[in-house]
């Protein structure tokens, strides 16, 4: 004779959660599908594909415009982020307070950051454009260079500067020939952390240029809004974002799974 | 010319003050096989690592073919490492890792070309692709790996990983090869083999290899000359036979093998007092009566017949295990003091038996005691409390407060405490050796002051321990201070590196 007994199995604790991500993040992208493919009269369409992509209200020069000013983000990220990383990580274990600093950014509000940024801006009588942009971009995105990057540096063991200084190589080549191939794997993520949220990002362009510069991001946020009304050309906007998202993470896994299997083997 | 490749003098080095090497004085001959030999923080790899580069001596000098190395960065240097982890690249393949080195070299063009002056000048060239990789090729033979090439490094087995970072460092042609415990992470077999290779290699390349291990029986294997190393002091330089059979101190003697150490003193020369027992020795020239410690290994005791006329001495069998080539058995003397003493004979004995045993008088190994008594400088602080290393005890003088004074404790009279907080000052075990019927204890206290201490318990290295001092045991005499505040009578502390 078996009790009934009312079991739980430790999945149970997930399901919260999962109800979470359906509601919010899956029944969303569904309408989001949907919406894309919906037109005026309520009618499956593809006219909003071809609105897009036919560059009638500007939609692909935006795309275009903003993964410019993504990449060009990402690069000067880039070049001030390692060095700064680098030195971090060099001085790491006297000077944690240092680390504190660069992240400290990130704990403030990134709309205040920005508006705040402005008010300086306008206050040092800075004209407002794409060098201000430009420089709101990276000021906001550093620290998610910055972060990867100091973490991948840290963990390079001594040993291997050692053994390259040993091997002959004066401090500019073991930095080449060994800090920055061990380092690869933070320079990729510090680029995807960096990239992917620089290409998507509104406000930013929007606050620092007095709305004269349009990215991606304030694209999509213009055609949800109540005066644009024109839900079908945003979804579709969002999917290409979405899909370039896709497209990132794919080549950064294909680099890190280059290494795995280096690794495993 | 002189065939003295390395040369270190006076070298001190120390970490936020912490001594770690202190002025270790050492010169190694071209072609020598030298073994850095000590337990784990004596400063072997710091002396190791000094001599590479990566460590700048907070004092003296460091010289590579009578030149001043001391300040030249590691990338200058003519010897190559091999390391303890052996730090491959992980994103350079066997291949890569191996030619590192080779690409970053400059060799001479071979055309002596004139410059505008007409001087005769050596352009220098890089090494060629097809130069590099038959190096690299060469190299991978010598390390029998030479389909590996195209390997990653992380795909290797740690022998493996160990050979790639020898042909890495050797494919260099250094004139000194340092290896700093290159054979810690390998299993015993794969040791035992790689010690052959490295022994081989040695003899085949015929440069100098200076090599940091704390495993004796390595040391004893390969070298051809050892250095023991201990709290950053060279205790004996010396052969491998020379340092096994006639060790400098009891420390060399208990490190370098099994052995018992015991105390004796030395009746008249050739005569040798242990618990009572007078033996006949090989050794003389020391003071009448001066007490010495005797070290006998254990394989030169003979179990004998009790009644056998050989027999030195009885003792009571303790244990017998079987070793496979010999017995191990441990036996108590009899005497005024009854030792207990480690034996290897291939006779089998039983528990409780008791036997007799035989020495030879050349197996006697005497040598004088590193110190005798604990000396000490500090000053009375109060009526009957005197301060020294950081602690105030109470003693039996007339001395006034503010005096400076010599302080003596005999080695019985340290007592240790189990609780740090029962002692007057706190201090750490930093070495303990038995001597038959007690442990000889070295005690450091936080000031760096090394107390002797004889104990009948045990304690572990690096225990924390408390100091306690009965006040009639302390021994004060007053030091008196000349002119300059100096000490007229100036004792010194640091006898024990004798």
């Amino acid at each position: 004779m078996t009790k009934p007994k009312l079991r739980f199995s430790r999945k149970a604790f997930a399901y919260p959660y999962m109800i979470f991500l359906l509601l919010f993040v899956v029944v969303p992208l569904v309408i989001v599908l949907i919406n894309a493919f919906l037109g005026d009269e309520g009618k499956l369409t593809f006219d909003n594909f071809i609105e897009f992509f036919s560059d009638k209200g500007g939609g692909m020069t935006v795309l275009g415009n903003s993964l410019i000013i993504g990449l060009v983000t990402t690069l000067i990220c880039l070049v001030i982020g390692y060095p700064v990383a680098y030195f971090l990580a060099k001085y790491h274990a006297s000077n944690k307070v240092f680390v504190l600093l660069f992240i400290l950014p990130m704990w403030v509000n990134f709309l205040i950051r920005t508006l705040s940024t402005k008010a300086i801006f306008i206050a040092l009588d800075v004209k407002l454009g794409m060098g201000t942009v430009m420089f709101g971009m990276v000021y906001n995105y550093l620290p998610y260079m910055i972060l990867p990057l100091h973490t991948t540096l840290v963990s390079i063991d001594h040993s291997y500067i050692e053994a390259a200084e040993d091997l002959g190589a004066d401090r500019f080549t073991v930095f080449w020939k060994t800090i920055v191939p061990l380092s690869v794997s933070g320079i990729v993520s510090g680029i995807t952390m960096t990239f992917i949220p620089a290409i998507s990002t509104f406000a930013i362009s929007e606050i620092l240029s007095s709305s004269k510069i349009f990215l991606f991001g304030d694209a999509i946020n213009m055609h949800f809004s109540k005066t644009t009304n024109s839900f079908g050309v945003g979804s579709v906007m969002s999917l290409v974002m979405l899909v370039l998202v896709i497209i990132a993470n794919v080549l950064v896994s294909l680099t890190e799974k280059k290494e795995e299997v280096k690794s495993a083997l | 010319m002189n065939d003295i490749i390395i040369e270190l003098k006076n070298v001190n080095k120390s970490y936020s003050d912490k001594p770690v090497v202190k002025n270790l004085s050492l010169a190694i001959r071209r072609g020598e096989f030298v073994t850095l030999l000590g337990p784990s923080g004596c400063g072997k790899t710091t002396t190791l690592r000094m001599i590479a580069g990566f460590e700048q001596p907070t004092s003296g000098k460091v010289y590579f073919n009578g030149e001043d190395i001391t300040e030249l960065p590691p990338h200058k240097r003519a010897l190559n490492t091999v390391f303890q982890r052996y730090a491959l690249f992980p994103h350079l393949n066997v291949f890569g890792n191996i030619a590192y080195g080779l690409k970053l070299k400059f060799v001479p063009n071979g055309e002596p070309t004139l410059d505008k002056k007409g001087n005769r000048i050596q352009k220098m060239r890089k090494l060629t692709k097809t130069e590099i990789s038959d190096k690299v090729n060469n190299a991978l033979k010598m390390v029998d790996l030479e389909d590996y090439g195209h390997r990653s490094v992380n795909s290797l087995s740690g022998g493996q990983q160990q050979r790639v970072a020898i042909a890495r460092a050797l494919v260099n042609e250094p004139q000194v090869l340092l290896l700093d415990e290159p054979l810690g992470a390998l299993d015993l077999k794969m040791r035992k083999d790689m010690q052959i290779e490295l022994m081989q290699m040695h003899q085949k390349l015929g440069i100098t290899f200076v090599y940091v291990t704390h495993d004796q029986e390595e040391a004893l294997t390969m070298s051809n000359k050892i250095v023991v190393m201990k709290d950053g002091v060279i205790q004996q330089i010396g052969t491998p036979t020379k340092i096994y059979d006639e060790p400098a101190n009891a420390f060399v003697a208990d490190f370098i093998g099994e052995s018992n150490i015991l105390s004796g003193t030395m009746v008249k020369d050739f005569c040798v007092d242990i618990s009572g027992h007078k033996f006949e020795c090989v050794d003389k020239g020391f003071k009448r009566n001066e007490p010495i410690d005797v070290i006998i290994r254990p394989e030169d005791i003979r179990i004998v017949d009790k009644k056998d006329k050989q027999c030195l001495v009885e003792a009571d069998v303790l244990t017998c295990v079987f070793k496979g080539d010999h017995y191990q058995v441990t036996a108590l003397t009899y005497g005024d003091e009854r030792n207990e003493i480690i034996i290897h004979d291939n006779v089998k004995v039983d528990v409780g038996d008791v036997i007799g045993l035989y020495i030879k008088p050349f197996d006697f190994h005497i040598m004088h005691k590193s110190r005798i008594i604990n000396t000490l400088e500090g000053k009375i602080y109060d009526e009957n409390v005197v301060e020294f290393c950081g602690g105030r005890f109470d003693c039996v003088t007339s001395l006034a407060a503010g005096t400076h004074v010599k302080i003596t404790v005999d080695f019985d009279d340290v007592e240790l405490m189990d609780d740090e907080e029962d002692g007057t000052i706190g201090a750490t075990i930093i070495s303990s050796i038995y001597k038959g019927s007690y442990w000889q204890y070295i005690v450091r206290t936080d000031d760096y002051y090394d107390f002797f201490v004889d104990n009948d318990y045990e304690w572990t290295l690096n225990d924390r321990v408390g100091i306690k001092i009965a006040p009639e045991k302390i021994i004060l005499e007053e030091i008196i201070l000349d002119e300059n505040g100096a000490a007229a009578e100036n004792e010194n502390k640091e006898e024990q590196n004798d």
